[in-house]
């Protein structure tokens, strides 16, 4: 089937096998078809992009990958194995963290207690361990809080560690919300519009965060963009979708020449 | 008359500092009830934005298990164990057949829900244990229950064992429930959970599991409650009365905040005592303890909304 030997990237990356693969994925609400017949699949180690104009099914699709609607057809495969329908939560268990296009953080909280939240699905210890702050859950909260402290470092938001979230401006809500699905040391990353909103310079930190976090911890990243300009540069492949169908796969160079694609963002006068 | 409301309460208060010390005392033990009671409802709305109107009758449930299953024959401690057992299944089972039935559901009819849960255990309670007003096993517990008699100022104090084992035990319970919500990965996903849903489960997080600890916290301080009230007053269904005491609590201090809760507890417990000794027996003929509690917090609210340590409501537009 696949070959699981991957690929060798223009800037001279190994992308390893099959994480994930979507298998004719049909979502359907009611009488509205979001999603029809879609198949795809996403790579270790590279930066995969789902693009299309608004509506075009984008967002339920990284809600698919994500448990959180569960397709009316297909099958999700996920390394190596077929996944049965899982709730969302579940499906953070099995390393995929994700972000939210508007934003989902927990305001009264601080960055710091927000992050750590991250680690949640690496929480071993037993409730009463942790009521009693006793043995197991006092050295696994040691080891989440130096984990969480680096993904911190890394993502540059020590200066507000302790600020509530409520009170950050939009931009810097975005990178904590990044800095959460982080901590969770993913195995897949989906990012729902991680740019959407930001003006030039916050686009700008933000892809050079992508590319680092994929470049440094090797993390498989899936993203959802609608910036045609910062997805042909941050990504390796490229999943275009209109009105619920793929028109386009493959490379940025690829997808740019493909006049499906051009006809879908230009806009082709209907006959 | 002005002398009387502005002046000698606090002549008195000055010339009389041991039953000062008294009063204080006495707010404070059911100031410290009440903060914790305060903290079950606290909980439960920060993870669900449920408002618990079931808190109250949860208490009475807890002791009148409690007293039944000892009444059976069973040893104290056994008892104690048992009935915090029975709370963990009423929690599994109001999550189960209740909650989970309704999630996504306006505020407003989980509310109503919770008052289904109170109508459900006044009948479940008296059908089991009967109406009848019953006696806290405060002996056979190890609860001492005798008195301590100290002179400051070369006055009169006198301390209920009793009380200071409330305060001890209650002390500790809300120490306890504070670290566990700070400094733990569960507490850290209660807290979670009542802030965004979703990004909740995008973490990880399993609402149900979170909702039956939640209610199993509830639970255990209605037991603790239950039992410290009890001794007291005996164990009846008039014991639900403290449940609502919370209510002003809350007004207070605020919904979501569990500093409010305790704050707001003590302040309540020690100012409603000072007002019922100091102005409400000499010039309203006493029982100001049932208002004065819903008075303050209609004061607070004019200026504060939100109460002392809520969350300000803030529309963006």
């Amino acid at each position: 089937m696949k070959d699981t030997e991957g690929y060798v990237t223009a800037d001279g990356r190994q992308i390893g096998g099959t994480l994930m693969e979507m298998k004719n994925i049909t979502l359907r609400f009611g009488g509205v078809v979001a999603i029809q017949d879609i198949s795809f699949d996403i790579r270790e180690g590279e930066v995969r992009a789902i693009i299309g104009p608004n509506g075009a099914g984008k967002s339920s699709m990284l809600n698919v990958i994500s448990g959180f609607y569960t397709p009316s057809e297909g099958e999700v495969w996920y390394q190596g194995a077929k996944r049965p329908p899982m709730k969302p939560f579940e499906v953070a268990r099995q390393g995929v963290a994700r972000t939210f296009q508007n934003i989902a953080l927990f305001e009264g909280m601080t960055v710091l207690d927000n992050v750590m939240t991250g680690r949640l699905t690496h929480m071993n210890a037993g409730i009463a361990s942790q009521a009693l702050w006793w043995g197991k859950a006092r050295n696994e909260e040691m080891e989440n809080r130096e984990k969480v402290e680096r993904v911190i470092d890394f993502l540059e938001i020590q200066n507000i560690r302790k600020t509530p979230v409520g009170r950050l401006p939009y931009g810097l809500k975005k990178r904590v919300e990044l800095a959460r699905a982080l901590a969770a040391e993913p195995s897949l990353l989906l990012l729902d519009e991680p740019m959407a909103g930001m003006n030039v310079e916050e686009k700008e930190d933000m892809s050079r965060f992508v590319l680092d976090v994929n470049d440094e911890f090797g993390t498989t990243i899936c993203l959802i963009e609608h910036d045609m300009g910062v997805v042909m540069d941050l990504s390796d492949r490229v999943v275009v979708m209109d009105y619920g169908k793929k028109i386009g796969d493959g490379t940025p160079d690829e997808v740019r020449n493909n006049q499906a694609v051009i006809d879908a963002y230009l806009g082709v006068p209907h006959e | 008359m002005l002398a009387d409301i502005f002046i000698n309460p606090w002549v008195d208060m000055f010339t009389a500092p041991d039953f000062l010390m008294q009063v204080l005392w006495e707010g404070l033990v059911s100031g410290i009830l009440y903060a914790l009671i305060a903290l079950g409802f606290v909980l439960i709305f920060r993870s669900s934005r449920i408002f618990n109107f079931a808190q109250g009758i949860m208490v009475v449930f807890a002791a009148l298990t409690l007293v039944g299953l000892y009444a059976m024959g069973i040893p104290a401690w056994i008892s104690v164990g048992l009935t915090l057992g029975v709370m963990f299944i009423l929690a599994v089972s109001i999550e189960r057949v209740v909650l989970r039935p309704l999630v996504g559901q306006p505020d407003i009819i989980l509310f109503m829900a919770t008052i289904g849960i109170t109508l459900f255990l006044i009948g479940f309670g008296e059908t089991i244990f009967g109406g009848e007003n019953k006696v806290m096993i405060t002996e056979e517990l190890g609860i001492p229950t005798g008195d301590t008699v100290l002179e400051p100022f070369g006055g009169l104090l006198i301390l209920q064992h009793l009380d200071i084992t409330v305060v001890v035990v209650a002390t500790l319970l809300v120490l306890a429930l504070l670290a566990f919500l700070n400094y733990t990965q569960m507490g850290r996903a209660i807290r979670a959970l009542g802030d965004d849903h979703q990004a909740a489960l995008s973490v990880g997080i399993s609402l149900q599991t979170i909702w039956v600890l939640v209610w199993f916290i509830a639970g255990i301080i209605a037991l603790v409650t239950g039992i410290a009230w009890g001794a007291r007053a005996g164990v009846s269904f008039a014991l639900e009365v403290i449940a609502y005491k919370a209510l002003p609590v809350l007004m207070l201090g605020g919904l979501e905040s569990i500093t409010g809760a305790i704050v707001g507890g003590l302040m309540i417990g020690i100012l409603e005592k000072l007002f019922e000794i100091y102005w409400g027996q000499p010039l309203l003929g006493g029982n100001t303890e049932t208002w004065f509690a819903f008075v303050l917090a209609l004061i607070v609210l004019l200026f504060r909304p939100q109460g002392l340590f809520g969350e300000r409501i803030i529309e963006r537009v």
